[in-house]
C-alpha cells in the first residue's frame, strides 16, 4: 500500500493524494493549502481568470446529496483550472448503496476521470471510494454526512487568516447546529492543528454531540457568555428539517437563544469578524443586520472558497505518481 | 571552499543596465520573474527610472513540467499593477538556460492583456536552449555543464551574487 494506512488522503511522502477530512492533516499541509489559495486569489482578480494547469484533465461533480452553491464553486474552480468537469447529480434512491456507488465510480473511472469531488449522504462515503479508485485518481471530499467537509473548513481557515492572522492568539466560536455539522467538525480540527489556543462551541444540549469537549472545545449552552470577547463567530446553519423532531422547539425560539444579533454580536471583540457556509437562514440563526453588516465576511468567504478549491485540486493532481 | 568561478553579480547588473538603457523608458513595463528575476526588476526599475509600476510573475501555474513536478512550495502571486494592453514589456530573470520559464512567463503575460512587444533581459545566458527564446539585454555569457545549477542570490544587505552548485 502505498498510502500511509494511518491517514489514507496522504502518500508515504506526506503529500496530500486525496482531501478526505482535515482531521490529521499537518499544520504544514494546511498551510501549504492556504499558501497556494493566495496565489489563486491574485488570478481570479485578472482579466483572464484561467490558468492552464489542469488541462486535459476530467474532473468529475459526484453529488449523490443535492447541493447548488458547493457543486458550483467546484465546477468554478475546476473550469479556471482549465480542467473538463462533468457534473454527476445521482439521486440516493434510485441506487442500491454500497456496491451500487462504487460501479457508479468504476463506470466513470473508464471513461478516464482523473478527479472525483464526492459529496454523500453517508459518513465515510468518500473514504470507501478512495479505496477503491486506481491510484492516479484524486478524490476530495465535498461533505459526507455528519463527517466532514473539509473544504468549507479549509476557505473559514484562510478567511480567518485573512482578517486575523495568527491563529496562535485567536479565541473562536462557534455556533449553533454541532451535533449535525461536518462544518463545524472540520473548522474543530483545523482551528486546532494551526495552534488556536481557545476554541468555543455554542448550541443547545440536544444539537451538541455528547462528548464533543473531548475535541478540546469549550461548550456554553448560553450564548451571551460564549461570545463575550471573541475575535471569530462562526455561525452554522440550522437545518430546517431538524425543526420537526424533538431536537428543537420551533425556529423563533433558536432565534431568540441562539440567533446572531447585533446586541450579541456587541459582546465580542469589537472587531470581530463573522462566518456563515451558507446557505443562510436570515432571522433564524442570523439577523440580516449583522449578515449584512460591517463585521461580516460571509461573501468573501465565498470568494475565497473558489481559491481553496482551486489550491487543492492543483495539489493533488499536480504529480506524486 | 573553492573560489567562486562565478563573475561578480553586481558587476553583470551594472552592465546590463547600461545596455538596456537607451533601449528603455519611462514607459517601459518591467515584469520580474520570481524570484531572483524580481530581484533584479526591483534593482533596474530604480536604476532605468522607469515610471510604470514593477510588475511580478510566479510562473508556476503555467510550468509545462506540472504533470511531472506538481506545484512546489511557497507559489508567489503573480502582481501586474499596469495595463499589458499595447505596453512595450521587459520580462527579466537571472539565469536563461532552457527557455521553458520564458514561455510560461509570456503565456501567462497574455492573460493580463495584449502587449505591443515583449523583450526579454537576463543576467546570465548559459546555453542549453530548449526552445526558440533569446534574450534582448544580457549581463554575461557562461557555460555550465547540465549537471550544475546557476543561482542568483541575496544577502542581507541586498548585494547580488552568482552561486554554482553540482546536482
Amino acid at each position: 500500500m502505498w498510502l500511509d494506512p494511518a491517514n489514507p488522503q496522504l502518500n508515504k511522502n506526506g503529500e496530500l493524494h486525496h482531501l478526505l477530512s482535515l482531521e490529521g492533516l499537518p499544520a504544514g499541509v494546511l498551510r501549504q493549502i492556504l499558501d497556494t489559495a493566495e496565489s489563486f486569489v491574485g488570478v481570479t482578480q485578472r482579466e483572464v481568470k484561467k490558468v492552464p494547469l489542469l488541462r486535459g484533465k476530467a474532473v468529475f461533480n459526484l453529488f449523490f446529496e443535492p447541493s447548488t452553491r458547493t457543486r458550483t464553486t467546484f465546477e468554478i474552480a475546476a473550469k479556471r483550472l482549465s480542467a473538463d468537469v462533468i457534473n454527476l447529480a445521482i439521486n440516493v434512491s434510485s441506487q442500491s448503496k454500497g456496491e451500487s456507488v462504487l460501479d457508479t465510480v468504476a463506470n466513470l473511472a473508464a471513461m478516464q476521470a482523473d478527479m472525483f469531488i464526492v459529496r454523500h449522504a453517508a459518513s465515510g462515503a468518500p473514504y470507501m471510494i478512495a479505496k477503491h479508485v486506481a491510484p492516479d485518481i484524486h478524490v476530495v471530499n465535498a461533505g459526507d454526512g455528519r463527517h466532514a467537509h473539509p473544504t468549507q473548513g479549509l476557505l473559514d481557515m484562510y478567511t480567518i487568516r485573512h482578517y486575523k492572522g495568527d491563529f496562535t492568539k485567536l479565541r473562536v466560536a462557534i455556533v449553533g447546529d454541532i451535533l449535525h455539522s461536518r462544518v463545524a467538525r472540520s473548522q474543530i480540527h483545523a482551528l486546532t492543528t494551526l495552534g488556536c489556543p481557545e476554541i468555543r462551541v455554542i448550541g443547545p444540549k440536544t444539537l451538541l454531540p455528547s462528548h464533543v469537549n473531548r475535541l478540546g472545545v469549550q461548550v456554553y449552552a448560553d450564548m451571551r457568555q460564549g461570545l463575550k470577547d471573541v475575535d471569530v463567530v462562526m455561525m452554522l446553519r440550522l437545518q430546517n428539517e431538524r425543526m420537526k423532531g424533538a431536537l428543537l422547539p420551533s425556529a423563533q425560539e433558536f432565534y431568540k437563544y441562539y440567533g446572531l444579533t447585533e446586541d450579541k454580536l456587541a459582546l465580542a471583540k469589537s472587531d470581530a469578524i463573522v462566518l456563515h457556509p451558507g446557505p443562510m437562514n436570515r432571522g433564524v440563526e442570523i439577523d440580516s443586520s449583522v449578515a449584512d453588516g460591517k463585521q461580516s465576511v460571509i461573501l468573501p468567504q465565498v470568494t475565497f472558497g473558489i481559491a481553496i478549491r482551486m489550491a487543492v485540486m492543483s495539489l493533488l493532481a499536480g504529480g506524486q505518481r | 571552499m573553492p573560489a567562486n568561478p562565478l563573475p561578480d553579480a553586481e558587476q553583470l547588473l551594472a552592465s546590463l543596465t547600461d545596455r538596456m538603457r537607451p533601449a528603455v523608458g519611462p514607459d517601459t513595463g518591467l515584469v520580474g520573474i520570481h524570484t531572483g528575476g524580481v530581484w533584479l526588476a526591483e534593482r533596474l526599475h530604480q536604476a532605468l527610472g522607469i515610471k510604470l509600476p514593477l510588475g511580478t510573475l510566479d510562473v508556476s501555474f503555467y510550468r509545462d513540467d506540472f504533470n511531472k513536478k506538481g506545484l512546489r512550495r511557497n507559489v508567489k502571486s503573480s502582481d501586474i499593477p499596469f495595463d499589458v494592453d499595447g505596453c512595450k514589456v521587459v520580462i527579466v530573470d537571472d539565469v536563461l538556460y532552457t527557455g521553458r520559464t520564458i514561455r510560461a512567463a509570456m503565456n501567462e503575460l497574455f492573460d493580463y492583456g495584449r502587449p505591443a512587444s515583449i523583450r526579454l533581459a537576463t543576467l546570465v545566458n548559459r546555453g542549453g536552449r530548449e526552445l526558440p527564446i533569446s534574450a534582448d539585454f544580457t549581463g554575461a555569457e557562461i557555460s555550465a555543464g547540465a549537471d550544475e545549477s546557476i543561482e542568483l542570490a541575496r544577502d542581507a544587505q541586498g548585494r547580488l551574487s552568482l552561486q554554482l552548485t553540482r546536482n
